[in-house]
């Protein structure tokens, strides 16, 4: 596969992990956080883990739309469902996710509900223009990658004068997440030699919005692309930094990523959303300033008005760590859940179900090293 | 003048014809649409006698009898159709025991409005199928439901085949040290299926691997079934599932190699388009087995040499694991297991 392969080259991977291995320093242990579900799934996928020495530990950030969206908001959405004028279009990740009450949208949908898995926000458009005499909402996730889409239906929906067609908007913001993992502000403030930043997001907003991460934090950040020969270049482009005292954002991703981002996109968000005081992110708890709303001139479109939804927090299963996970300060396997109660087939925690998760990452593709891990560490002990 | 009045036996329109419910009603719209399109497409003397059952003779040996459901969506697509499909289904489901497949039959649950000539289309396409394959279709059932209440028509067969004396394959016989092959190229099937359904083109077409697999098993008992533990048709859930079965049925693991594992290039990137793994995608035509390792080349060879298994491989190996994962060596050079398939599932596959 042209243009593909390349980034997948064993032998390109071998040199670049023998360089890993002989550059880092053996006295200290390097901690990266990937932010990007995208770059935990090509980790985990591809084995990038084995592929790298001990002393370098990759923790997995919160860049999930799935995993971050709280349990209150899948609550509406299966509220918005049950309402019999509704149609909810979404994306077929979050049909699985838990709600409160044992419920989730496959159990509403079972029930009667009328929930559409659909591809892109246009799909969802096209419903609403093929079936007039229902209300087509559709269920808005994820971070300035999906955002763009989604102003742009919105606006083609204004123009179309579709009188049927809303959205309920979860958009959600990368650096605000970034400043508070790294601030500590949800509690425990995890240790992190840098970041992997993100690669899609980063097309949208630039490399630019990171230079806080450096400047406030005194941590590296390399944008990174999503290939498993991307993600170790940027590993190596960290350690460089660290080894040589340096502190910057570096772009890895230069085929796609710019330092202003793609003004265009950028226009259209801003254009269609606000920014919300204030959103529940499962893990960060309520983070000001961090999600999108949409703006007055669009308020005929946004469901949240149309059907009067005021959001009611709701808790996570005591048990479910995906809180700890997405802040990096637990592992998947320090969850007591993790591959006895909780597993792919049935996900007690949100981290369980998207395949972007860190927990279901680790179950699907890397847990046959969690045994040898713990002899070794036994035996260390 | 006319006293015996003979009524005028009209042919169906099979150019604008339609499905209604009189065609399931048992009267003589029924017999007429089981004569002209089902007995014309599947010609044999057990049809021909007009029972609502066959006698057959009884073979020696043990009877293998499996029974089988086809959903597909869309009804054609390329490289075969539900048609087809089913009667390769069914026979591969006896194929793989080890056993020679005798007879089929197949009932048809067909919605009101569906056009003649599409049902004549997929009769002609089974009866194709069934005489190349030389196992015939010997019984049948007719059913129309009202519309909407089916998508087009859907077809549930059943398969009898007789399994020759000495020869036992199972799931749970797989060893550590047992090579594990597979006939050819992975994902081909199910790649054909969703690319049609998303309307998706890749400059080269992509077609279903839709095929009867009797011929191959049995070139490859004739030179080794002593050899043979299990042969498996990775279906839906692909090879990633059948490994995953066979690995808890046999409390065993696999090691395979990412590298080793056949997967035609415009499948590989029409995965990588739609997000799937072709380890995961199903495969119509295509066998798994696992055999003694002494005798993995002579049945590689075997494979190679039948026009079905001319791209057949060694991927790897079973191992002891009483955890029962299926580890894979990734093409990149790092490890990872290839678990069950979770997630999204490919609705309506075969």
């Amino acid at each position: 596969m042209k243009y593909v392969d390349e980034y997948r080259d064993p032998k390109l991977a071998k040199g670049v992990a023998a360089t890993i291995a002989a550059e880092v320093d053996p006295g200290r242990t390097y901690r990266f956080m990937e932010f990007c579900g995208g770059h935990t799934h090509a980790i985990s996928r591809y084995g990038v883990e084995d592929m790298l020495p001990k002393n370098v530990a990759m923790i997995h950030g919160p860049g999930c739309p799935v995993c971050v969206l709280p349990v209150g908001r899948i609550d509406d959405a299966i509220r918005l469902a049950s309402d019999p004028r509704v149609t909810l279009c979404t994306y077929a990740d979050l049909m699985r996710v838990p709600a409160s009450r044992g419920t989730s949208l496959l159990k509403a949908r079972a029930a009667g509900a009328d929930i559409r898995m659909v591809y892109s926000t246009l799909d969802a458009l096209r419903i609403a223009e093929a079936e007039p005499d229902r209300e087509v909402v559709f269920l808005a996730i994820g971070f300035e990658t999906t955002t763009p889409p989604t102003a742009l239906a919105i606006k083609q929906a204004k123009t179309m004068g579709l009188p049927n067609f809303s959205v309920f908007c979860n958009h959600v913001l990368t650096p605000v997440a970034m400043r508070a993992i790294l601030a500590g502000e949800s509690g425990e403030a995890t240790r992190l030699d840098g970041l992997v930043g993100p690669a899609h997001v980063s097309t949208v907003i630039g490399a630019r919005p990171y230079e806080f991460v450096a400047s406030d934090y005194v941590k590296p950040v390399v944008i990174s692309g999503f290939e498993p020969l991307d993600v170790m270049q940027s590993i190596l482009m960290l350690i460089r930094q660290i080894n040589g005292g340096r502190c910057a954002i570096e772009n890895q991703y230069v085929r796609a990523v710019t330092s202003d981002g793609n003004a265009r996109a950028q226009k259209e968000m801003a254009e269609v959303f606000d920014l919300r005081e204030s959103f529940e992110w499962r893990g960060l708890g309520l983070v000001p300033h961090s999600a999108l709303r949409l703006s007055d001139a669009f308020a005929a479109f946004d469901a949240e008005r149309r059907f009067d939804i005021h959001t009611v927090a709701a808790a996570d299963n005591p048990a479910c760590e995906c809180g700890a996970i997405l802040r990096g300060a637990k592992k998947p396997t320090d969850c007591r859940l993790f591959g006895s109660l909780c597993t792919p087939e049935t996900p007690m925690g949100s981290c369980m179900v998207s395949s972007e998760g860190s927990c279901a990452a680790h179950y699907v593709y890397g847990r046959f090293r969690d045994r040898s891990r713990a002899r070794i560490e036994r035996a260390a002990s | 003048m006319n006293l015996v009045m003979k009524p005028v036996r009209r042919k169906l329109d099979m150019r604008n014809g339609r499905v209604d419910l009189s065609h399931g009603s048992g009267g003589r719209a029924m017999a007429q649409l089981v004569s002209d399109i089902f007995h014309e497409a599947f010609d044999n003397d057990w049809l021909r006698r007009n029972d609502d059952q066959a006698s057959l003779d009884a073979p020696a040996g043990r009877l293998v009898m499996t029974t089988d459901g086809y959903v597909v969506s869309p009804l054609f697509f390329p490289g075969g159709d539900i048609g087809s499909l089913s009667v390769h289904g069914t026979i591969n489901d006896i194929a793989m025991a080890g056993a020679t497949p005798k007879y089929l039959s197949a009932s048809f649950i067909i919605e009101e409005g569906f056009a003649l000539a599409e049902l004549q289309r997929i009769a002609q396409s089974m009866g194709e199928a069934s005489r190349a394959a030389g196992v015939p279709i010997v019984t049948g059932d007719t059913k129309v439901v009202e519309r909407g209440k089916a998508d087009g028509v859907f077809i549930s067969t059943a398969g009898v085949g007789v399994l020759p004396d000495g020869l036992s394959l199972s799931s749970d016989k797989a060893r550590p040290g047992d090579a594990v092959l597979v006939s050819g190229s992975m994902g081909d099937h199910g790649v054909a299926i969703m690319s049609r359904r998303e309307n998706l083109e890749f400059g080269v077409e992509i077609l279903s691997d839709s095929a009867a697999l009797h011929g191959l098993t049995a070139s490859m008992i004739a030179v080794a079934g002593g050899a043979l533990r299990v042969m498996r048709d990775p279906t839906r859930g692909g090879l990633a599932a059948a490994l995953n079965e066979i690995a808890h049925q046999s409390n065993v693991g696999f090691a395979i190699a990412e590298d080793m594992i056949p997967v035609k290039p415009q499948v590989a990137a029409a995965c990588e388009f739609l997000g799937l793994d072709p380890l995961y995608v199903a495969n119509e035509g295509k066998l798994m087995a696992i055999c003694a390792p002494e005798s993995a080349e002579t049945l590689l060879g075997v494979m190679r040499a039948h026009p079905l298994g001319r791209d057949a491989a060694l991927i790897g190996h079973v191992v002891e694991d009483e955890r029962n994962f299926v580890e894979m060596t990734t093409h990149f050079g790092g490890g990872r297991i290839v678990d069950w398939l979770s997630g999204e599932q490919l609705p309506r596959i075969c």
